[in-house]
């Protein structure tokens, strides 16, 4: 049996790597979870790798009593909600028009559609928009530009185009008009869809941290992932820094039993939960919304 | 004159479809195409007071200053360099990772392996980069103390300084935040394979590895095809979040600077909006022309994008 001692070695081979690669994928976010609940002090002593070594809450009591990442907290909860909830239902209503082959110009507005998957006019003349729309610095310019996805139009409409049209037309019997259908028919029966895109356009939401570095410098608007990205952008400076003196940059961490590295492992903690809150709903359906995604591609 | 009215009270009879489809129209005529015929100011010198309109029209002057500008071919060969990296890593990477999992008979560890693995795509690029600044930095980086345990290194390195492994550590993030999720669709592929083929090879005495490297790719061959089509039109999209932010470190601009962190270091932030434009713009024009030729090398393989 020659052959079957093969395969053993090559099950054996890929059960060690995917083993190797499972552990890599965790390890980082493990190791900051690690940091964030042991006391800063003591990880500046180093070796802190799998477990704490000096437990401590210290770093979320400062990170849930500092106001200004609370109040980002609370502008990304808000963002999250009301720009899934708009943009969900302006697409899916937009997509259910679409659906309609008797539709006047359904062909034009497919094209108008398609085009701007293409092309785009990029970062600089979209800025200026902004800025002449005097959308700038304000909590809308997070939800109105993404307010219509073209993509998750299309993904809409195929799932719309899959209901019985039997449905539809006991319906319009019973006097129910082409809003009374999607409210009452359509949207009812499209469950899946709508929890699969709307769980996909929520991590958007809630992980989009660009636009608001761009449109935003009100410091009280922005979400969290925005200023996280503030405070690690520093960490990194004064890394630099403390190369040229790190006498003095030593110094200052013994001072402090909270240092900038746990503080902003806490924080990176506190904007990740609400992801891996939502991750198991998302995992039952992403698959079929990838598939669903690529087969139009 | 018939056939118009008729038009005319047919597009009355349907008011409340228009009324569904109409607005979201106009939406995308301002927040896409608006920009797009925005573009056109890459060909003025224009002002913030003056506007579009009243800004002059300069001709090509912003494409020469692009293509004289001393950072010109640093920023081209940044642009080709990552995304060409990106593309022979992690293109392979998700095929293989399905290959190996679909080996595995162990229906939890499979599982197990899945959900590790699609997580990090879900997570912003702001915690994945702070993974990685972790990681790798002098403070108690986690790479520090096992090279140093290893007594490979005596000090710690700073490696987010040293411009020799930034293209590297760029490429290896990428890989650790995508390489299960873009697994999927190879996955699914697999799944659609005809087990009667594999009963078959088995009967004849095929080997494991056999069976994959004659019946499993094969098989997904056209899924692996669109795909890589796919990937060469988007050649010159080197990235844009995880340069700005692994790169940030000033240092490591000789290496990190890309097309579109250029446009918005010049962009938004020295707000010279013409010569930015223009910048993008030439990205854009490439980016159309790979488009295309990869769509011609689609449909002579039989399966065209369009």
């Amino acid at each position: 049996m020659r052959r079957g001692a093969g395969d053993q070695v090559l099950i054996a081979s890929i059960y060690t790597l995917l083993a190797v690669l499972g552990f890599a994928a965790v390890y980082p976010f493990w190791n900051a979870a690690v940091i964030s609940f042991n006391s800063g002090q003591d990880t500046a002593l180093g070796g802190v790798t799998f477990w704490p070594r000096a437990f401590s809450l210290e770093n979320y009591a400062v990170v849930f009593r500092d106001e200004r990442l609370m109040n980002g907290f609370m502008i990304s909860i808000l963002r999250t909600a009301i720009g899934t909830l708009l943009s969900i239902m302006a697409t899916a209503i937009f997509a259910y028009g679409m659906t309609k082959r008797d539709l006047m110009g359904r062909k034009y507005y497919m094209i108008i559609c398609i085009v701007t998957m293409y092309f785009s006019g990029g970062l600089i003349p979209t800025y200026l928009l902004i800025r002449e729309l005097q959308l700038l610095d304000t909590f809308w310019v997070m939800v109105i530009p993404g307010l219509i996805s073209v993509w998750n139009m299309i993904i809409f409409r195929t799932f719309f185009q899959g209901i019985p049209g039997g449905l539809e037309e006991s319906a319009r019997i019973d006097g129910c008009s082409n809003w009374g259908v999607l409210m009452r028919i359509v949207l009812p029966l499209s469950g899946p869809v709508v929890a699969t895109l709307s769980l996909f356009t929520a991590v958007y939401h809630w992980n989009d941290w660009f636009a608001p570095s761009i449109y935003i410098t009100n410091v009280d608007l922005l979400p969290i992932q925005t200023k996280l990205q503030q405070i690690l952008n520093s960490n990194i400076m004064s890394e630099q820094m403390s190369q040229l003196d790190s006498a003095a940059q030593g110094r200052l961490n013994d001072m402090r039993s909270v240092t900038s590295k746990s503080l902003s492992m806490a924080t990176m903690m506190v904007a990740t939960v609400p992801i891996l809150c939502v991750y198991p709903f998302v995992q039952k359906y992403f698959v079929k919304g990838v598939l669903i995604g690529s087969l139009k591609e | 004159m018939r056939i118009k009215e008729n038009r005319w009270l047919r597009l009355m009879r349907q008011w409340d479809v228009q009324l569904m489809v109409v607005p979201a129209l106009l939406f995308i005529l301002v927040f896409h195409y608006i920009p797009m015929y925005g573009v056109l100011m890459s060909f003025q010198d224009y002002s913030l007071f003056r506007g579009f309109s009243g800004s002059p029209w300069v001709g090509f002057k912003h494409f020469r200053m692009f293509f004289e500008a001393p950072e010109f071919w640093t920023i081209m060969r940044n642009t080709l360099v990552i995304s060409v990296l990106k593309l022979v890593i992690g293109f392979p990477a998700p095929i293989m990772l399905a290959l190996m999992l679909n080996e595995v008979k162990h229906r939890a560890f499979k599982r197990l392996i899945q959900t590790i693995s699609y997580l990090p795509h879900f997570l912003s690029w702001v915690i994945v980069s702070g993974f990685v600044i972790s990681m790798l930095s002098t403070d108690n980086g986690s790479l520090n103390i096992l090279l140093q345990q290893l007594n490979l290194i005596d000090q710690p390195i700073n490696f987010l300084s040293i411009p020799e492994y930034f293209w590297a550590i760029l490429v290896g993030t990428g890989l650790w935040k995508e390489i299960g999720f873009s697994s999927i669709v190879y996955l699914a592929a697999i799944a659609g394979v005809n087990p009667q083929l594999y009963e078959a090879a088995e009967m004849d005495g095929a080997s494991r590895l056999r069976q994959m490297v004659s019946i499993t790719i094969p098989c997904i061959m056209p899924v692996i095809i669109i795909f890589s089509i796919l990937a060469i039109g988007n050649l010159l999209n080197a990235g844009f979040e995880d340069i700005l932010l692994l790169g940030a470190n000033p240092v490591l601009r000789d290496v990190s600077d890309v097309i579109d962190t250029y446009v918005y270091r010049i962009g938004i932030q020295n707000a010279r909006y013409s010569y930015a434009t223009a910048a993008g713009l030439f990205k854009a024009v490439i980016s159309v022309g790979l488009l295309a030729a990869a769509n011609y090398a689609a449909r002579r393989s039989g399966n065209s994008l369009w």
